[in-house]
């Protein structure tokens, strides 16, 4: 068994064996230019089931997030620095080539972004510059299964060709997690996905996230704490760049034991 | 003109402080305006001034358009006469109308208004009057020479024409050659202009640091102030007998000014059009399409030539368009660079001209502006502004479009 945390203010009963251990956090943190956003972070993230990040606005989520996929790299000025395995690798080690890690590891945004270009072409996009598909016939497979388990697939069928922009915003959501399920990744990141969507569609995008959640390692960052209680199995709550509490989601709804935890479920900060 | 612009202005500044002196007088000062009651103004006293000092304005500017146009019907002791005369009377008819009850606020926001609008009038008349300009003499020309020659005619050589001792020949005026001139210099620009302008565009929005584009930015500008006067004898001194020589070398005889010395230099003057326009359309594709590309494991030339290009294609081509209309109607450097012999030919190497070049020639010189060959320039300059506008336009609605799909 693996304790979860050696910062004392996370104190935490939530244990992993070492078999469902997808993430291993320890000490990360994160800088832009002079100013650190996240101030050393432990954390341990299983390999199947929904992992929930919440926390008032600004307090770190999303830049958590992105250590996972190394898509801080992208940002000019930012830093991250302490050890994050993936598998037992270090993804920031020296022979890591983030453009491979990102297939392993894919992300869905707050704003649906499919790309103009058709239905099709958005979810082909990842198999074809990753060279995944060897006929055009698998690729039409792959399109076809990704848009399925993506929930989309009946909806699209007819209107492949058709542009990728000109779906509603629940569709263009499903639309770019079925372009991330094409490239096969074993962890899906998704921050604030439904924060664009009207409630009917994020009740559409939650159903799929806990049919996804038996096949990926599902990390999501989400400002609706019914949506976290609803979706995840663990959460964790951050606050000013500290992980606070990270544990099974029933107890940090339930039975919180930091007094700030207690504190932003309850609606006292925001 | 002058001295009546300036006692205009005084007159309008006099008739404003007298417009608020009667006000402050009627009504008293400003406190009361606020305050209810049966003495309580509409409008503060210094709205009773501009408005007499726009009454003054309006009077003052019939009287200098008509002393401007009509010199005979009013000189200038009379101009200064009737300013007096109307100051006056304004000013004595305010005294009739400045009350608490006036609304002069109103009075001056409308006329705020009509000012505006009169301003922009000045740009919708003058368009106007060129087109107009361009159509009647165009349509004098037409009665000379038939539409159907001038526009499928291969044989241009208006000079002819006016010869005395051949007046029974009228020149032939077939512009086929110079706008065939015309889209050969253009084409030579925009294949320089468009892939360089368009890849400065590229490397600047995502892949320079921010030094390195502090440094490049400033001189693309100074590429683009540069009078096209410079350029053009950069292209007759410089670039056309280099190109000559070079030619020479391989065993070619090609003269100094020819289409591909024009045509390059000119593309050299169009790239900074394309790439500022081309930067900026890149640089409204919106962020979360590259994190989308980059989240996918696309690398960063994947996702500027398969994600970012496509989806910023429509307002680059707007930007190639607004530079070919650019290209077509620039005059400065054909007239140093390209030559004037209208030769039809698919041959970069040749002298041409071009339409810009043709209409400089066929008016410079002191010429009766009622023979074929100098009413030929205003047909050619009508050709040339209803292509031009056909191109801005469409460019516009592609950029526009293009806008609006990114809001
Ligand atoms: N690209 C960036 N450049 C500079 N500072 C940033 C950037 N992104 C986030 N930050 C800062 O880092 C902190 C955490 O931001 P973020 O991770 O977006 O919070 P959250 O997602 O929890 O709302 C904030 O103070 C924010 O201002
Ligand atoms: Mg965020």
């Amino acid at each position: 068994m693996v304790t979860l945390s050696s910062d004392p203010q996370a104190a935490s009963d939530m244990q992993l064996a070492p078999e469902d251990l997808k993430f291993h956090v320890r000490n990360v943190r994160v800088s832009y230019g002079e100013k650190e956003a996240l101030h050393g972070v432990d954390l341990d993230i299983a390999k199947t089931g929904v992992t929930a990040f919440i926390g008032p606005s600004g307090c770190g989520k999303s830049t958590f997030l992105r250590v996972f996929n190394r898509m801080n790299d992208t940002i000019p000025g930012a830093r991250v620095s302490g050890e994050v395995l993936l598998d037992g690798e270090d993804i920031y080690g020296p022979d890591v080539d983030p453009v491979l890690l990102r297939a392993r590891v894919g992300m869905v945004f707050q704003k649906p972004n499919p790309f103009p270009k058709s239905i099709y072409d958005n979810v082909a996009y990842g198999p074809r510059i990753h060279g995944l598909t060897k006929s055009a016939t698998e690729l039409d497979e792959v399109v076809e299964k990704s848009l399925r388990r993506a929930a989309l697939w009946d909806e699209v069928k007819d209107r492949l060709n058709e542009q990728g922009t000109g779906l509603s915003g629940g569709q263009q959501q499903r639309l770019v997690i079925a372009r991330a399920i094409a490239v096969q990744p074993e962890v899906i990141l998704m921050d604030e996905p439904a924060s664009a969507l009207d409630p009917i569609a994020t009740a559409r995008l939650e159903e799929l996230i806990d049919e996804l959640k038996d096949r990926y390692c599902i990390i999501i960052v989400t400002h609706s704490m019914a949506q976290a209680a609803r979706v995840s199995q663990r959460t964790a709550f951050f606050h000013l760049g500290h992980l606070v509490e990270y544990d099974a989601t029933n107890t940090v709804f339930t039975n919180p034991t930091d007094s700030r935890t207690q504190d932003y479920i309850t609606g006292r900060t925001g | 003109m002058i001295l009546g612009f300036a006692l205009s202005f005084i007159a309008m500044i006099a008739g404003g402080l007298f417009g608020r002196h009667l006000a402050i007088s009627q009504v008293g000062r400003t406190g009361e305006t606020g305050s209810a009651g049966p003495n309580r103004a509409h409008s503060l006293p210094k709205f009773h001034g501009y408005m007499l000092a726009w009454h003054i304005g309006f009077a003052a500017l019939g009287l200098l358009a008509l002393h401007g146009f009509r010199r005979d019907l009013l000189s200038t002791p009379w101009l200064i006469a009737g300013l007096a005369l109307t100051t006056l009377l304004a000013a004595l008819h305010s005294r009739r109308i400045i009350k608490p009850e006036l609304r002069a606020r109103d009075y001056v926001e409308r006329y705020v208004r009509i000012s505006l609008l009169l301003c922009s009038a000045v740009a919708v008349l003058t368009t106007f009057g060129i087109v107009l300009s361009l159509i009647f003499e165009s349509a004098r020309f037409f009665e000379k020479v038939s539409f159907l020659e001038f526009l499928t005619g291969l044989q241009w050589s208006p000079q002819t024409a006016i010869r005395a001792d051949q007046a029974g020949q009228s020149g032939a005026f077939g512009a086929v050659p110079i706008f065939a001139g015309t889209f050969m210099i253009m084409a030579v620009a925009m294949l320089i202009a468009t892939p360089i302008g368009l890849m400065i565009a590229i490397y600047l929005s995502e892949y320079a640091t921010a030094k390195v584009r502090g440094i490049v930015k400033p001189f693309i500008e100074i590429l683009a102030g540069v009078p096209t006067v410079v350029y053009g004898f950069f292209a007759l001194l410089t670039v056309g007998p280099a190109i000559r020589g070079l030619a020479e070398s391989m065993g070619f005889a090609v003269p100094t000014q020819s289409a591909i010395a024009a045509g390059s230099v000119m593309g050299v003057m169009i790239i900074p059009f394309i790439s500022s326009l081309s930067d900026d359309v890149i640089n409204a594709v919106p962020q979360n399409l590259r994190d989308g590309a980059y989240a996918l494991g696309a690398t960063k030339s994947e996702t500027m030539t398969q994600v970012i290009f496509p989806a910023a294609l429509p307002g680059i081509m707007g930007a190639i368009l607004l530079g070919v209309s650019r290209a077509i109607g620039e005059t400065m450097i054909v007239v140093m660079a390209a030559g004037r012999a209208a030769n039809l030919t698919g041959n970069p190497f040749e002298a041409v001209t071009t339409v810009t070049v043709q209409v400089v020639s066929l008016l410079t010189g002191d010429q009766e502006f009622d023979s074929a060959k100098t009413l030929a320039a205003f047909a050619l300059g009508l050709v040339l502004f209803v292509i031009t506008l056909i191109l801005n336009v469409i460019a516009l609605l592609i950029v526009r479009r293009y806008r609006e799909r990114y809001e």
